[in-house]
């Protein structure tokens, strides 16, 4: 099972260890970690991460399907936090593994454009003053559309 | 009246919120595409008039695959609505 939807923290040790050793013939392992960003203003007290269950899952799967057709990748993990989160913790763990650095360079760059623009995922910033909900980028739309992926 | 009639619809994030609705079932009678259904939803009127049209790039998903909204919809359908996305 190279997908994980989990409320718990994610152990990046434990991942990449499980990941190399499942794979044969690695030359190379890229890893993309991402962390709940504090506030410019104030404080982060938390964030709160809903997501959609059933259809998240099928749109990961399908994401890791997508990058496996464009390149002969040796291994995949893809695990996603939900739930609510401190400030530092790790949201969102990718690992590639392939014979040469390029592919897996290249794939774990598309899981992650394409996870943000793709993935039903929405996160809620609280504060002191309050929570809100984060507003979509532009330039994450951006980011995708240089791998022609319209999923 | 049959469930062959008969969408789930959903709702999330700031959406979901507004409406004070995570999901609900509606009959429908007649071709109808996902443009139709948010119409007849913006016609209940209150907040449900204000949330569709105060949410930028909203989007919309048929049986879980983001749709068009010219997307025919069929009795069975799993329906949600949403703002853009936002993990990673």
């Amino acid at each position: 099972m190279s997908i994980s939807l989990q409320e718990n923290p994610i152990e990046v040790a434990l991942e990449t260890e499980q990941l190399l050793k499942a794979t044969s013939g690695a030359g190379a392992l890229v890893t993309f970690m991402g962390m709940v960003r504090d506030l410019p203003q104030e404080p982060l007290q938390q964030l709160f991460l809903e997501h959609y269950p059933g259809m998240t899952e099928r749109s990961l799967e399908q994401l890791e399907a997508e990058a496996r057709g464009r390149w002969p990748l040796l291994g995949v993990r893809l695990v996603h936090r939900y739930g609510t989160l401190a400030p530092q913790e790790m949201i969102v763990f990718v690992g590639v593994i392939s014979a040469h650095r390029q592919e897996a360079f290249q794939a774990c760059e598309f899981l992650m454009d394409a996870l943000k623009s793709r993935v039903p995922f929405w996160k809620k910033e609280v504060s002191a003053s309050g929570s809100h909900w984060v507003a979509s980028r532009d330039s994450d739309d951006r980011a995708l559309e240089r791998w022609k992926y319209k999923g | 009246m049959t469930s062959g009639n008969c969408i789930k619809i959903k709702y999330f994030a700031s959406l979901r919120e507004q409406l004070e609705t995570s999901q609900e079932a509606v009959s429908i009678s007649g071709p109808l595409t996902l443009a139709g259904l948010r119409a007849q939803l913006m016609a209940r009127g209150g907040v449900w008039a204000d949330a569709f049209t105060q949410t930028p790039g909203l989007r919309a998903s048929v049986n879980q695959e983001i749709s068009p909204m010219d997307r025919v919809l069929s009795g069975g359908d799993e329906v949600a609505f949403f703002p853009p996305v936002t993990g990673g």
